[in-house]
């Protein structure tokens, strides 16, 4: 017997017109995890989100969720999943409640059920005080955690996400990670979200790298980095990088870049220089730090480009 | 069951909504009255039906006329609900639940016909000032008709609605379909004045028996009103069928949209 399968992806492709979205992206999302889909914008991750919430219809290529061809069975999928857009879809007309109520009335929960769900979720998610208040009234953390609440009160079996910290601050973004976290320890929910937020991939259990609609790489964030090198990344704040430069590839032979107060050199992990580093330099280091490579350097390993790069070429 | 559960639950919001916006209640409540007003008593006696004057004049002529273009004005206001909800996120939110679009299509009608009628209803209130007696048979009658036009109404929208990106790209509609769509049903001017083209077209305008059947409705008894008008019975099968036929093309066109 193989391993049960949320989401299972094979062959899938998508163009609109004569453009690719999606070549021949193959991947299988498991139970209960949090995966994350991370890629630049334009890469082809809105169009397979699209297709996972049911929305665009399969023109090559096989989707299974949970067990249910998705070409076969929309209806019935679109019970088992939960689905939060980039774009919020809670209507600010209404109020908090009224928002959670008309969402549970299309899946079919009423009554008793939806009343208690409702309760449950204004609790949790701490909206309680302000059920009664337009939802045009709240700030932007709160519509997205509105928004949230709203798709739990159908306790999906998966949980699917578009861009969601999207325009929210920091402090918000870890809140939501941390409720997503919740989800899947309690209710086993299975996350899956796209991203172009590389720190925001690091934190999921799985994450798949797309790019110009193919899946370049997948896998456990940490078992990814393990895979492109041994290196590692030493970051030294300094007031005079520039000087700091020429000394160290004068007394360790090593190249670095300079950034705005900082020195960064890709390294070994044995390198003993690294130790040296701060003994040698003690009177112009302010910090310094040792780090693993991020998935941004996987992402460069694969694709040969700067992830900062793709995402200002795709605002153009 | 459920399905019409779906239907409830969005046409509630409808109403929630359009009861929030008080602008929307002043266009909508406001703008014919206003038109009805200054258009009526603007061409007042001068206006002659089948060469005949009119105790009541152009006002009285006008009167279902204006009642109609309420009902149209609702199913525009419907249409731009769809392209809004669309450019905010509602509607992918509605699409990926589990619910058939026909009940989407038909929550989103019956929203839009509610909200005519009772201002249709609110509107009939004036009929006196023209000389209508508003008997039972009368405001029953009038119900009807303003029930089924408006459901034809707010499901031609619709069909718009889907295809349409901005509610910019709808006004075009509005102004080269709608509008003449009403201009030319009789409600505006009698199809014996106009040129024979026009009154060609206006033949063949399923609204014209929609406005033909409010009109007799007004006057159930004979009246030079309504002299010269097709046959009840013929109004009804024409705007029943018409009405069938604009809410299956609504259903497919909203089963066929990817957002």
């Amino acid at each position: 017997m193989g391993k049960e399968y949320a989401i299972a992806i094979e062959g899938l492709s998508f163009c609109y017109g004569e453009q690719n979205a999606l070549k021949n992206f193959s991947c299988n999302i498991e139970k209960g995890e949090i995966f994350a889909l991370l890629g630049p914008n334009g890469g082809g991750k809105t169009t397979l989100f699209k297709i996972l919430s049911t929305l665009l219809p399969i023109q090559k290529g096989n989707v299974k969720i949970l067990d249910l061809e998705l070409t076969k069975n929309p209806k019935e999928i679109r019970k088992f999943i939960g689905v939060v857009f980039q774009n919020p879809s809670i209507d600010l007309k209404l109020t908090v409640k009224e928002n959670m109520t008309h969402y549970g009335r299309l899946f079919n929960i009423r009554g008793k059920t939806l009343r208690k769900r409702i309760e449950q979720n204004l609790e949790h998610f701490d909206l309680k005080d302000r059920q009664r208040e337009l939802a045009e009234n709240l700030s932007g953390g709160l519509r997205r955690r509105l928004e949230l609440s709203k798709t739990l009160i159908t306790e999906p079996k998966i949980l699917l996400l578009d861009e969601p910290s999207t325009g929210l601050d920091p402090t918000i973004r870890i809140d939501f990670s941390t409720e997503l976290k919740r989800l899947q320890k309690e209710n086993g929910t299975t996350i899956v979200f796209t991203t172009h937020h590389i720190e925001e991939a690091e934190r999921c259990d799985r994450v798949g790298i797309i790019h110009q609609g193919q899946l370049i790489a997948v896998g456990r964030p940490e078992e990814l980095k393990k895979n492109i090198a041994q290196d590692v990344v030493v970051k030294i704040e300094t007031k005079n990088p520039k000087k700091l430069k020429e000394e160290v590839l004068k007394k360790f032979h090593l190249d670095s870049t300079v950034a705005t107060e900082y020195l960064i050199i890709h390294t070994s992990k044995n390198d003993e220089s690294i130790h040296k580093f701060y003994e040698s330099f003690s009177d112009q280091i302010q910090s310094i730090t040792i780090s693993q490579p991020s998935l941004e350097d996987v992402f460069v390993q694969k694709t040969g480009y700067q992830f900062k790069d793709l995402e200002e070429e795709s605002k153009e | 069951m459920n399905f019409f559960v779906y239907s409830f639950t969005i046409w509630q919001r409808e109403i929630i909504r359009f009861l929030r916006q008080r602008s929307r209640i002043i266009g909508t409540l406001g703008q014919p009255f206003l038109f009805w007003i200054l258009l009526g008593s603007g061409f007042g006696t001068s206006f002659r039906l089948n060469g005949v004057e009119l105790s009541e004049g152009y006002l009285e002529y006008f009167f279902p006329g204006i009642l109609v273009m309420m009902i149209l004005f609702t199913a525009i206001f419907s249409t731009f609900s769809i392209i809004e909800d669309r450019k905010m996120g509602f509607l992918q939110a509605v699409l990926v639940a589990p619910v058939p679009r026909e009940a989407i299509i038909l929550g989103h009608i019956l929203g839009g016909a509610t909200l005519s009628i009772l201002q249709g209803v609110l509107f009939l209130c004036a009929a006196p000032i023209v000389g209508i007696s508003l008997t039972l048979e009368v405001i029953g009658l009038s119900f009807l008709s303003m029930l089924v036009m408006s459901f034809a109404l707010t499901s031609l929208g619709l069909i718009f609605a889907w295809k349409i990106e901005s509610t910019q790209g709808f006004h075009s509609i509005m102004n080269l379909f709608l509008i003449p769509l009403w201009l030319m049903s009789g409600a505006v001017f009698p199809e014996s004045s106009a040129h024979p083209i026009v009154g060609w077209f206006m033949k063949i305008n399923p609204l014209t028996y929609g406005v033909t059947i409010l009109r007799r409705s007004l006057y159930p008894l004979q009246n030079k009103m309504i002299e010269g008008l097709p046959e009840t019975v013929t109004c009804w099968i024409v705007i029943t069928c018409s009405t069938l036929i604009i809410f299956v093309i609504a259903s497919l066109t909203a089963k066929k949209y990817q957002g």
